[in-house]
């Protein structure tokens, strides 16, 4: 069997979207920290909002890039879609069912749902050769019998680029490119529908990552792969991504068809990291003021309204849901900036 | 120069360089880590030093510094007015750091040391490079914290690394660099750690600081969109060489070596939505070709490129000096 015939596409009625995937409903994720000021070990503990209020929807086949910055809620939401943590609060459902139930039981939630980390050096075993690292979830998950793992290793070795003879080496003989190709080749031996990605291809060469996400574009045309993929770079959610999410201090700000967003963000916030990007021989626009604020002293009203350049009055007094655009765009804006068909977004 | 109209430096300055770099070659056992690397800087200038992991853009950055450990060091790189950084003393080094060249490193959080509060490592610098008073230094490190844009530079004082976020880090990494005037300063990828809004912060940050103090800047960085938005000039590398140096617009708009269209193909644009990957990765130092270094992977290859190697030449005939616009390549775009 070749990995074609293994990951048939997602079959498609016309009409009808595509069956989510994931789904979020309101979800928080409340952590308790020791209050400021107090030391780690102080009892006085506070609630940290990493994730407030988040919607989202993930469909068979599609590929959703999440975007923010450090600290905006990225890696705890991956968590909750991988079921490693439950959320505090709010729904998180895998085709239809809680995540955390999927994963309990069985291993179809862990074949079907497959993980990149963004340290992919640090995930692998470096006393296990390339070889024996891919066999580990073939075997794991009992995908081809005894007889036939050398040959799948061997495709799969193939598949991501890697020389032929990688089997026999370990990943400390191997550059960073290598490494993550060798964590995909991983990921991708349980034969998963979607793959979720944690800045699979930052801190490497612009030509190193210009080979990975063709790769990885390739692989989620070919395969039908359902994609989320953690980035700061516009670039390569513009180039890999389908769908764009925005995040600001734990809520999705800012949804929609990538280009769309990008042509004509919505969220002030949005447009900030849009004009932020560097493009060659622009001038380096003004940059936001200030810092990201603390999830534990959130700025009253609107979460952004502490750097907001198009703030006003009320934003200080009312906090914006996501709430529905149009075109498949969704802002948590109360002054977004397309007024085209803008609905009044729902207020808490 | 015509088309750098905006920038400050006009070809009077080629005349005194800051700093003259020639045959800069740096040997860690049997590898050539660098080759024959020559590059001026003039004054009140920005340069970028791109290309890929392991070309060897830190190794220089670290080599003026003269803090690089276990390596064997040909060449000359001459700071106006205080001589060859290569040849003196360390004594003289020593002195030299902090208030002729700094540099500020890519990570913040382990550049700085955790035990020390962020205004005690600054002050202390100030005392050193300036020979401040402990109240002087302490009155000029809150100057500079606020010049920085690091709100409530008092309080900011008592605090240790570890309770700054990475970009207010890098500010302080910033302050501390620029504490003894040095005119020339060296950003070994300052940002890439940082997010797209903080970076933007930060790139502005040191382009306004160093203008302000007519200070030369060398940048090492990935990003050739970013090199062309802060940069006067650009110097491509490949495995240890330069392969084409000059003003940016010239490096990236007219690009002659194949090495340098192959990094631009790489850059994602917004919006963009081909991309062909290029083959191959650099080799490894006991197979590098003797001839051009990037023989290997090049698309535009002849017979003689393996085995000899392309000298820098000027890429019009009306080049004046080391700062128009150089390739190395036996077959040019
Ligand atoms: N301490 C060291 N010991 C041995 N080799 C080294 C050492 N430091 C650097 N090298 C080698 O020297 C070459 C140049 O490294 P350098 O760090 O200058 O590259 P760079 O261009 O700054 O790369 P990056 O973009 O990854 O920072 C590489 O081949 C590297 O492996
Ligand atoms: N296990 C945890 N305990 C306490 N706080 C956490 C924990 N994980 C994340 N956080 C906090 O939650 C917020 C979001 O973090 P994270 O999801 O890692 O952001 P990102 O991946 O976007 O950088 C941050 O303020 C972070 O410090
Ligand atoms: S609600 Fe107000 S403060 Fe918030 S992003 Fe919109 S305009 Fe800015
Ligand atoms: S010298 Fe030859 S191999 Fe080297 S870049 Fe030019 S054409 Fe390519
Ligand atoms: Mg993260
Ligand atoms: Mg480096």
């Amino acid at each position: 069997m070749t990995m074609a015939q293994i990951q048939s596409a997602p079959t498609e009625t016309r009409h009808a979207p595509a069956p989510a995937v994931f789904e979020l409903i309101e979800v928080e994720q409340v952590f308790a920290v020791p209050k400021p000021g107090r030391g780690l070990l102080s009892r006085d503990t506070v609630g940290l909002r990493a994730l407030d209020g988040v919607r989202l929807t993930v469909r068979q086949g599609a590929s959703i890039a999440l975007v923010g910055e450090s600290g905006s809620g990225k890696s705890t939401l991956l968590r909750v879609l991988l079921g490693l943590d439950a959320p505090s609060g709010g729904r998180a459902l895998y085709r239809g069912k809680p995540i955390r139930e999927a994963r309990a039981h069985g291993t179809a939630f862990a074949r079907d749902v497959a993980m990149v980390y963004q340290d992919a050096r640090g995930s692998l075993d470096p006393r296990m050769t390339v070889g024996q690292l891919i066999a580990e979830p073939l075997r794991h998950f009992g995908i081809v019998p005894k007889s036939g793992e050398a040959a799948r290793v061997a495709e799969l070795i193939d598949r991501v680029g890697l020389p032929r003879d990688a089997a026999n080496r370990y990943p400390s003989g191997l550059s960073g490119g290598q490494v993550r190709r060798v964590a995909i080749a991983r990921a991708l031996a349980s034969e998963p529908s979607v793959l979720v990605a944690d800045e699979a291809v930052s801190g490497l060469d612009v030509s190193t990552q210009a080979q990975l996400l063709t790769l990885l574009q390739g692989l989620q045309r070919d395969m039908g792969l359902t994609l989320v993929f953690i980035t700061h770079d516009l670039g390569v959610a513009s180039y890999l991504c389908e769908e764009i999410a925005i995040m600001y201090l734990g809520r999705i700000v800012e949804t929609g068809p990538t280009d769309a967003v990008l042509e004509a963000p919505a969220h002030p916030y949005s447009a900030a990291l849009r004009a932020a990007a560097p493009q060659f021989f622009e001038p380096i626009p003004e940059p936001l003021p200030g810092e990201i604020p603390s999830p534990l002293d959130l700025p009253k009203g609107c979460r952004f309204s502490s750097r907001c350049p198009a703030a006003r009055d009320d934003c200080r007094l009312r906090d914006p849901q996501l709430g529905a655009l149009d075109a498949g765009r969704a802002v948590a804006c109360l002054h977004p900036l397309t007024s085209k068909g803008a609905q009044t977004p729902e207020i808490r | 120069m015509n088309d750098m109209t905006s920038h400050p430096v006009t070809t009077q300055d080629a005349a005194e360089p800051i700093l003259r770099l020639e045959g800069l070659t740096v040997h860690r056992g049997a590898a050539k880590i660098l080759d024959r690397v020559s590059l001026s800087l003039g004054r009140g200038e920005t340069l970028a030093l791109v290309g890929e992991s392991g070309a060897g853009k830190s190794t220089i950055a670290t080599a003026l510094m003269r803090l690089l450990d276990g390596a064997r060091v040909e060449g000359r790189a001459e700071l106006d007015g205080a001589g060859d950084l290569l040849a003196l003393p360390e004594r003289r080094m020593v002195r030299l750091r902090g208030s002729r060249l700094s540099m500020i490193f890519q990570d913040a959080g382990s550049a700085l040391n955790p035990s020390y509060t962020v205004g005690r490592q600054l002050t202390t610098t100030l005392r050193r490079t300036l020979g401040l008073s402990r109240a002087e230094a302490r009155a000029k490190a809150v100057e500079l914290f606020t010049s920085v844009g690091i709100n409530d530079p008092d309080g900011r004082m008592s605090a240790f690394p570890h309770q700054l976020s990475g970009g207010m880090q890098q500010r302080v990494m910033v302050a501390i660099a620029l504490a003894g005037n040095p005119d020339l300063l060296l950003a070994d990828e300052p940002t890439s750690a940082l997010d797209v809004t903080i970076q933007a912060q930060i790139v502005r940050l040191i382009l306004a600081q160093t203008r302000a103090r007519g200070a030369s800047c060398i940048f090492v960085l990935h990003d050739l969109a970013l090199a062309s938005q802060s940069c006067d000039r650009i110097v491509v590398l490949y495995a240890g060489q330069v392969v084409e140096s000059g003003p940016s617009r010239e490096v990236l708009e007219r690009s002659r070596h194949p090495y340098t269209r192959q990094l631009k193909s790489c850059v994602l644009e917004i919006g963009s939505k081909d991309l062909t990957a290029p083959e191959g990765t650099v080799p490894p130092h006991s197979e590098m070709p003797v001839g051009c270094r990037f023989a290997t992977r090049c698309p535009r290859a002849l017979p003689r490129c393996a085995g000899e190697a392309p000298p820098l030449v000027p890429a019009r005939d009306d080049a004046t000096g080391p700062l128009d616009h150089q390739f190395a390549c036996w077959n040019p775009e």
